[in-house]
């Protein structure tokens, strides 16, 4: 048994190395995820909600900060943008679908781009959001990256605006089945792009784990809707901020 | 698996260049994706290994979220001070975007079959 002088070294040693935050973000993802198919892969059993609640108390309770813990985690992050590209194989797969849906599917997206944003600034300023955090939620449907991009470029907040990205992303999956259930909405190809639309790639993730088509439609409405909302929302600003003042 | 994984980064990197070169709002990844696409329509087809690792890569995309997700730390005063508006508005915005965009969607392509018949 090794003294706890030893152990506060070893501690001190590793919280400097990136190797732990790596391997517990992998660690606490593949836990969450074996509760996520113990529970048969129902939505509420989300495992990026279910990882991060446990990395987060860990964290907590270790006193870790937040940049000790990502210079691990970044090379998890770092893969989102290759994922990304990876989207165009699943897609070309829905190739003929594609095809015969692109009017409606162009329609459904500028429809889906604008209600997301115009209803989470709308709500947000109904119950009293502070301008910087309005101006956060405006891009909060979009992937990441982008949505912090966006986010920058018209005065909110990047890093709350990742965070509200990523909460937006496991309501959508957490949502959506009930949501379709309620409306009568059968077709996987429209279940994954609405889902998609609202929830970039973490409704991709979830809309994957019910099939393949619902996957590779939510696939391109998150990429569409990157492009889409990246265009409308520096657009929509002076309407916007004459509203929220 | 290596041939795949690079060939992944590179259409990203080109992505990432035009989005530079061009000051372009749409980020280098998603163009990345664009480009990659219409490579496949013109080549007719993903070779088997890059087909596995892409659905290697995307099995375990929600994986990829957590890190930036465990940055609700950064956040937690706002979120505390601000947590109704946030919430309304996150649950609000996120359940009418998902039925609006399914309900648009499911009208326009059922006139759409129907046109075509």
């Amino acid at each position: 048994m090794p003294a706890p002088a030893q152990l506060a070294e070893i501690w001190v040693y590793l919280s400097a190395s990136p190797l732990l935050g790596l391997t517990i973000t992998l660690l606490a993802y593949q836990g969450a995820y074996w509760l996520y198919k113990r529970a048969h892969f129902h939505p509420l059993a989300n495992p990026v909600l279910l990882a991060v609640a446990a990395l987060v108390l860990l964290l907590q309770l270790t006193g870790t900060p937040y940049p000790t813990y990502f210079d691990g985690a970044q090379f998890v992050h770092f893969l989102l943008g290759p994922a990304t590209v990876a989207l165009a194989i699943p897609l070309y797969t829905q190739l003929p679908k594609l095809r015969a849906m692109a009017g409606p599917l162009l329609a459904a997206l500028v429809v889906g781009s604008l209600t997301a944003t115009v209803s989470a600034v709308a709500i947000g300023k109904l119950f009293g959001a502070s301008q910087a955090t309005l101006l956060s939620l405006a891009p909060k449907s979009v992937t990441t990256p982008i949505a912090m991009g966006i986010a920058e470029r018209i005065g909110g907040l990047p890093s709350l605006t990742a965070v509200l990205v990523i909460t937006t992303g496991i309501l959508g999956a957490v949502s959506a089945r009930f949501i379709y259930q309620a409306l009568g909405i059968a077709d996987h190809a429209v279940r994954g792009f609405a889902i998609g639309v609202a929830s970039h790639g973490i409704g991709t993730a979830r809309a994957f784990q019910v099939s393949e088509q619902a996957g590779a439609f939510s696939g391109l409405a998150m990429g569409l809707n990157a492009l889409v909302t990246a265009l409308l929302v520096p657009l929509l600003l002076p309407l916007l901020q004459r509203w929220i003042q | 698996m290596l041939g795949a994984l690079t060939l992944l980064l590179v259409f990203q990197l080109i992505g990432e260049v035009l989005a530079q070169l061009f000051a372009l709002s749409i980020p280098g990844p998603v163009i990345g994706m664009a480009l990659l696409f219409v490579a496949l329509a013109l080549r007719g087809g993903p070779s088997p290994e890059l087909r596995d690792t892409a659905q290697n890569l995307l099995q375990h995309l929600s994986l990829l979220f957590v890190p930036a997700g465990v940055g609700i730390m950064l956040h937690f005063r706002r979120v505390g001070d601000e947590w109704l508006p946030l919430a309304a508005s996150l649950v609000g915005s996120t359940v009418i975007t998902i039925a609006v965009t399914a309900l648009v969607l499911g009208a326009l392509s059922r006139r759409a079959e129907t046109a075509g018949k």
